[in-house]
């Protein structure tokens, strides 16, 4: 068996300022999603109008999706559909190719990290430069992203001047994140100068006008879909919504959850191509109707990725978005990779506290950690957690539902936790006591404290 | 063909899949308009980095646009917006986008402005071009007074999606904080952002 979730933290957390560097900053990114969350009047009401619509639109997906087609092909996009990743992958390649494309400029799409489209791509001799100051980072890196909205949140400002040196010529040692984005900007504007077709994800697509509405803060959708001729938008299934109307609540939703910002600063709404050019829908379902087949799952299909399930997560604050070994990490990403593979991801339902934390941020409402819980039942049915966990849970199962067992194992417990010495307490099959102290085991149980005060109460009369 | 046949396998996985149908819900009533939506419109687009200059009288705009270009140090100008004695570059003369690059300054019509979070709706269609909202170095935007909605619900109510084009809402210049979580303003976009409120 390969590494878990559990190694694959142990090794982003060996590094342990940066581990509490990244534990912080996401939680100031948490802190600042409150504040703006505490802003608006009947936010509450706000989730739970989200989450019935995206409800709604489940039920009603293939009836909206073929609105939409009609839609947005009356205002002169072409929508083609993929199956799966390969022909996504193949879609795009011939749309690109068969126009002659070979230099390609890309905004945020996780779908098509998803697919893997842009080494099929590349492979195919076509030059992809996303470019998501993030994305752009953690490109020339050779490295996935580690979070959804943050790409590269797991790199240090050094590092970055490091390789801005290294690939884009900036002078040695730059470390200011200021001077770093001009070096960006003025880098992507070249490429966005020179592309011959721009690619950009999805955010919305509003079945009732035919529109695709994307997000960016730094406008590199726009960029990329205002000077080349071609425009490819790529969306999953469940990216379709109603109405126009329904943008209002996402949208007051979405950046609010992301960031912590009002809205985000480019939110447009493409209805057909630029002058004299294409747009090219591509619908993919890859595995998403199998999701929507699952009674306890689908839910899921409501998320717009806005990560802040990843932000409050403890667990993922503390373990790095590349611990969960798949490209939507977190709480949300625990969901979508064992529904997809989950063998493969086996390990990733223990990554959580369970807490719930990720249920109270949510902006549609996806009951998170239920979902986790239910994986984690599914992976301990298929034998996950080995023979150890099992033989624990059996024990722990028989202990807890006897009342003359519990009360003697708690005496055992004492009597031994506090007069062991204390390389037996912390030896190496003590995975709780790795980073801490247990608390200092009390001499009598509750109950047995709970009896002397009512003996002594009664005497009192 | 594949592709069609990739539609109707997706439609009808996705039909086979369906839950039992859920109704649609209403949608949340509109905020109240706040008694001063000039002020509270203002006060949103500073807080998302943009520059908010109230004009009261519309005769004051062209010096003001002046007054901002030269402050920009903004050699060429392209407006949208007829303002005498402001702008050099005529965006329908330009024969392709590429040649929106070397703008410094673009002055667009907002058509109303948001007071929850400073986003104006700028509709690209009658533009010659309509990435100069991002091309160009700077943006400057011009709402009247009388057009501020409280929120989205409001302006959503009010935005119309008839028809093909670009239409979309710019709230405050483009912006990073994908470095450490330092906000930088001007990532792609435009480096700064005005808001004309006049009237």
């Amino acid at each position: 068996m390969t590494a878990g979730h559990a190694e694959r933290a142990a090794r982003f957390a060996a590094d342990e300022p940066r581990a509490h560097w990244h534990d912080q900053a996401l939680w100031f990114v948490r802190l600042k999603r409150d504040r703006m969350a505490q802003a608006v009047p009947g936010w509450e009401e706000l989730r739970e109008r989200a989450a019935r619509i995206k409800a709604h639109t489940r039920s009603h997906l293939a009836d909206y999706l073929e609105q939409f087609e009609r839609n947005a092909t009356a205002h002169g996009a072409v929508v083609h559909w993929a199956r799966d990743a390969e022909e996504h992958n193949a879609i795009v390649h011939r749309i690109l190719s068969g126009r002659g494309v070979t230099r390609l400029v890309k905004s945020k799409s996780m779908l098509t990290e998803e697919c893997h489209l842009n080494p099929y791509l590349e492979a195919r001799g076509i030059e992809v430069v996303d470019t998501d100051l993030g994305e752009r980072i953690v490109q020339l890196a050779g490295e996935p992203p580690s979070h959804i909205v943050l790409p590269a949140i797991h790199k240090k400002k050094e590092e970055i001047g490091e390789l801005f040196h290294d690939k884009l010529g900036t002078p040695a040692g730059l470390a200011d994140p200021k001077q770093l984005t001009e070096a960006a900007r003025g880098h992507l504007r070249q490429k966005f100068l020179a592309a011959q077709a721009g690619l950009t994800g999805v955010n919305f697509a509003v079945a009732e006008t035919g529109a695709v509405v994307v997000c960016t803060n730094e406008g590199n959708a726009d960029m990329g879909t205002s000077l080349p001729p071609i425009h490819v938008a790529c969306m999953g299934v469940e990216k379709v919504i109603p109405r126009a109307r329904d943008l209002g609540v996402f949208l007051r939703l979405l950046a609010r959850s992301a960031t912590g910002q009002p809205v985000t600063t480019y939110t447009s709404h493409f209805q057909g191509p630029i002058r004299g050019g294409e747009l090219h829908v591509v619908i993919v379902d890859n595995g998403r109707s199998r999701l929507l087949a699952d009674e306890t799952l689908r839910g899921s299909l409501a998320c717009i990725r806005c990560g802040a399930c990843m932000n409050t997560c403890p667990v993922f604050r503390r373990s790095g978005g590349y611990s969960y070994d798949w490209i939507v990490p977190g709480p949300i990403g625990i969901v979508l990779a064992t529904a997809r593979d989950p063998v493969r991801h086996a390990s990733l339902p223990m990554a959580s506290t369970l807490c719930g934390s990720c249920d109270a941020v949510c902006p549609v409402r996806i009951p998170l950690h239920d979902l986790i819980l239910a994986r984690r039942r599914s992976a301990a049915r298929a034998g996950a957690g080995g023979l150890a966990k099992r033989l624990t849970m059996k024990v722990a199962g028989l202990v807890l539902g006897s009342r003359t067992l519990y009360v003697l194992a708690g005496k055992l417990a004492r009597g031994v936790g506090r007069r062991a010495p204390r390389g037996l307490l912390y030896g190496r099959w003590n995975a709780w006591g790795r980073q801490r102290e247990l608390p200092p085991l009390p001499a009598e149980s509750f109950r047995e404290r709970w009896r002397k005060e009512r003996a002594r109460e009664v005497r009192r009369g | 063909m594949r592709s069609s046949t990739s539609r109707e396998d997706i439609l009808s996985a996705l039909r086979a899949a369906e839950p039992p149908a859920v109704p649609l819900p209403e949608l949340p009533e509109p905020g109240p308009l706040p008694a001063d939506p000039v002020a509270a419109f203002e006060l949103s687009v500073r807080a998302v980095g943009g520059e908010p200059v109230r004009v009261p009288d519309a005769a004051a705009l062209p010096g003001l646009v002046r007054a901002l270009a030269e402050r920009l140090g903004a050699r060429r100008v392209a407006s949208a917006v007829d303002l005498p004695g402001v702008g050099d570059v005529d965006l329908q003369a330009l024969p392709d986008p590429h040649a929106l690059e070397g703008i410094d300054l673009a002055i667009l019509p907002g058509l109303f402005g948001v007071a929850e979070n400073g986003a104006v709706w700028v509709d690209t269609r009658p533009l010659a071009h309509r990435g100069v909202f991002v091309v160009a170095q700077h943006l400057a935007l011009v709402v009247r007074a009388s057009e501020i909605v409280s929120d989205l619900h409001a302006a959503y109510e009010r935005i119309d999606l008839a028809g093909p084009g670009l239409r979309l809402f710019v709230s405050g210049p483009s912006k990073t904080a994908d470095i450490e979580q330092a906000l930088v303003i001007g990532a792609h976009g435009a480096r700064s952002c005005t808001v004309f409120v006049v009237g």
